[in-house]
């Protein structure tokens, strides 16, 4: 129908321009195929969270309660605090040490390129078994953290069992799963920088600080940005780890918004709800895109 | 004697007729020409079973075999964890194509939503029809908490139900002695002795239980049972979790697990549990009745030979053991509904229950296993085990209630339960989620 339409408007506009003409049947085959794959599946999860759909139930119009309930829903709203909370930390903690990972692995010395690719090992393993491993490492009668902690004088720690430490202790698998990807991308920055400004420098008898704030710093933001953005997206996206480890417990403490979707529309079989969270979280991706590309087109070397 | 043989002649009759007839009818009334009961009867054609993760199913695989010579039926089997199987079966079922012919329902959490949706195969007609239902099938012996869960709202017989998993006490001897204490009786002696045998500086704990959110419930219900109330009343169910006495049975739930429960029991469900039992490292273990093959595995565990086996504690008002339970039905959309019935009617027999409960695999909804002598003797794991499960049978209640969104009722209660043990307040807790679920449950039973 949407298709019809278009070639419709694109014939009457195109009518003094007759080179296009036998070229327009070409749009056929990607317009099905995005029509297909992504257009229609998306229209057709907005009209879903216009519906009350219990799997095993009749469907029925609902208008916009789907959304209304939302907004009340305690569980809900709290799982998009959990969200950004865990989001920014697992953003911004693997950026610093990534960024601090990679000032180091720049430097040359012996075993660098040994120690890279060490480095570099978690970004490989499955985040499931990454995850399950962790699982053991945090228990706290059975598990390593706990001893490693008593060797050190420390009193022990609940770890992911509690509701007040099981986000940070996330944050935590999260850090050593990504900083590594972080270093990748600033590492690729800092060899890519001039050497002219630091002899510049070095000539003018700046300290080594100096040096990273103005120099290094500025010209390798805009891979910052870049990772920023990629980091973002993963970490929003971020499901598997939380689901194995905690299943969004201890009660709900750590239910971000993938948990909560994934809750309301596999084991609750509630489907208009599930797509209403979507259409909600697809909002909120979107809005923070738009933050991010505009902290990119900031960051542009000028 | 001369009144069975005349009913044989009855039925010779009638089957004489239906042999005359047979020619102009379908397939399947063809096979009426036998009169009696005929495992080969629907040979030659091939069902699929999807089950469950766990020893109902290992034995089902186990046996495969034996079913297919027996009736020259052929069986695709697919096994599946609890969880994905339960997802892939609503999906399915919802579909209107179901790729299997036989799966095994979790009544405890399927049993309203499927009979809601009409999903499933009446097979009441079949259950008095002695040529699809053998005599040695026996339906007097399936108890009547069985036969409630098969039983749909409507009065159909929609399964035949194969296993019941009551909640137990499993106690580590070893300890008790230790301190010279009795198997506790009462919920009041069960504090007690979780306080004396408490010993965390040796990594001991006097109690464990699930903390887990959704696996918490079943453990609250049965302390609740102990004031004799459950989670719902009434049809159409009512929710009463925020009761004098659901709040009671919550700060017992509360108490019993903070004071004497290792740290971290927030996360445990029965498999952590199970682990710090199996290595001594909890004198007291209340959960379902499936995990005596583990405990006594030598490659598992470190307490073989030291596990008691006792009923739940009796409350301050009831005595009860909660159940749970599984049976096998058929989709209205299989083609092949009288193999899968063949199937069906192996699956919770005699003889395969009789199986499942020498291995500790499961409890039959049926008695007579659980009395022969000769089941008995074969039983891989203490007899005190099997005295135990009969001496569930006649307490048992309910572990959760019939409703549609039995997640949904386990995470929100479950969360306050998990709240509580962070140090929430139990009455609190229960009263917020009882109103966060009073809507969602009423709405359930008006679509």
């Amino acid at each position: 129908m949407a298709g019809a339409d278009i070639s419709g408007g694109m014939t009457s506009r195109a009518s003094g321009d007759a080179r296009l003409r036998p070229y327009l049947g070409f749009i056929w085959p990607a317009l099905i195929v995005c029509t297909a794959v992504i257009i229609f599946p998306w229209l057709f999860t907005v009209w879903m969270s216009l519906n009350d759909w219990h799997i095993g139930s009749e469907r029925a119009f609902v208008g916009w309660a789907n959304y209304a309930n939302l907004a009340t829903d305690r569980r809900f709203l709290e799982s998009i605090g959990h969200t950004f909370y865990f989001t920014i930390l697992a953003v911004f903690l693997p950026l610093v040490l990534g960024t601090m990972a990679a000032l180091v692995f720049h430097k040359k010395f012996r075993g660098r390129g040994f120690f890279r690719a060490l480095f570099i090992m978690p970004m490989m393993a499955t985040p499931v078994a990454v995850s399950l491993v962790w699982t053991m490492m945090f228990h706290p009668q059975l598990g390593v953290l706990n001893y490693l902690l008593s060797l050190v004088g420390l009193p022990p720690s609940q770890w992911v069992f509690a509701t007040s430490t099981v986000i940070p202790s996330l944050i935590l698998v999260e850090i050593w799963l990504w900083t590594p990807f972080v270093m990748i991308i600033v590492l690729g920055g800092l060899a890519s920088l001039p050497t002219e400004p630091y002899e510049a420098a070095l000539i003018d008898g700046a300290s080594q600080w100096q040096m990273f704030w103005k120099i290094t710093y500025p010209l390798v933001l805009p891979f910052l940005v870049v990772a920023m953005i990629i980091r973002t997206i993963d970490a929003l996206k971020a499901f598997e780890t939380i689901w194995v480890i905690t299943n969004g417990g201890p009660g709900t403490a750590s239910e971000t918004l993938n948990v909560y979707l994934y809750a309301q529309a596999f084991a609750y079989n509630q489907v208009g709800t599930a797509s209403a969270v979507v259409v909600v979280f697809f909002a909120i991706i979107v809005a923070l895109s738009l933050v991010l590309l505009w902290a990119r087109q900031k960051a542009k070397w000028s | 004697m001369r009144q069975s043989i005349s009913r044989r002649r009855a039925l010779q009759g009638a089957a004489a007729l239906g042999g005359l007839a047979a020619p102009m009818l379908n397939t399947v009334t063809a096979y009426s020409q036998s009169s009696a009961f005929n495992w080969q009867r629907f040979k030659g054609q091939a069902i699929e079973i999807v089950m469950e993760t766990g020893p109902r199913a290992d034995l089902v695989k186990k046996h495969q075999k034996e079913f297919e010579e027996k009736t020259g039926i052929k069986v695709g089997l697919e096994i599946i964890p609890e969880q994905q199987a339960r997802q892939k079966t609503t999906i399915e079922l919802n579909s209107g194509k179901p790729a299997f012919d036989l799966f095994n329902i979790a009544y405890h959490v399927q049993k309203r939503q499927i009979e809601k949706a009409k999903w499933l195969f009446d097979i009441t007609p079949w259950t008095k029809d002695p040529q699809m239902t053998p005599a040695e099938y026996e339906f007097g012996d399936i108890s009547k908490p069985g036969w409630d869960y098969a039983t749909q709202s409507d009065g159909k017989i929609t399964s035949l139900p194969m296993f019941v998993d009551y909640f137990m006490i499993y106690i580590n001897k070893e300890l008790f002695a230790k301190k010279g204490l009795q198997p506790p009786k009462t919920m009041d002696e069960m504090m007690d002795a979780a306080a004396k045998l408490n010993d965390p500086a040796n990594g001991i704990a006097g109690y464990v239980g699930r903390g887990l959110r959704n696996a918490n419930v079943p453990l609250y219900t049965q302390y609740l049972s102990g004031w004799g109330q459950q989670t719902t009343k009434g049809d159409p169910p009512e929710l009463i979790t925020d009761t004098p006495d659901a709040i009671a049975a919550a700060e017992y739930y509360k108490k019993i697990l903070t004071s004497y429960a290792p740290q971290g029991v927030t996360g445990f469900n029965w498999n952590e549990c199970q682990g710090l039992f199996m290595q001594g490292r909890a004198a007291i273990w209340l959960d379902g009745i499936g995990f005596a093959p583990p405990a006594e595995d030598k490659t598992k565990s470190r307490v073989v030979g030291k596990v008691g086996y006792i009923l739940p504690p009796a409350g301050p008002k009831a005595h009860h053991s909660v159940f749970f339970g599984g049976g096998a039905a058929i989709p209205n959309a299989s083609a092949k509904k009288e193999a899968a019935y063949m199937a069906a009617l192996w699956m919770t027999g005699r003889e395969m229950t009789s199986r499942m409960l020498q291995t500790g695999g499961g409890v039959p909804f049926r008695s007579e296993p659980l009395k022969d002598p000769k089941v008995l003797s074969g039983l891989t794991i203490p007899k005190e085990w099997a005295d135990c499960a009969a001496g569930c049978a006649p307490i048992s209640m309910p572990g959760l209630p019939v409703i549609v969104p039995v997640t949904q009722f386990r995470d929100t209660i479950g969360t306050a339960l998990t709240n509580m043990l962070g140090g929430a307040d139990p009455a609190a807790e229960l009263k917020r989620a009882t109103a966060e679920f009073k809507p969602i449950l009423e709405k359930s039973e008006q679509g």
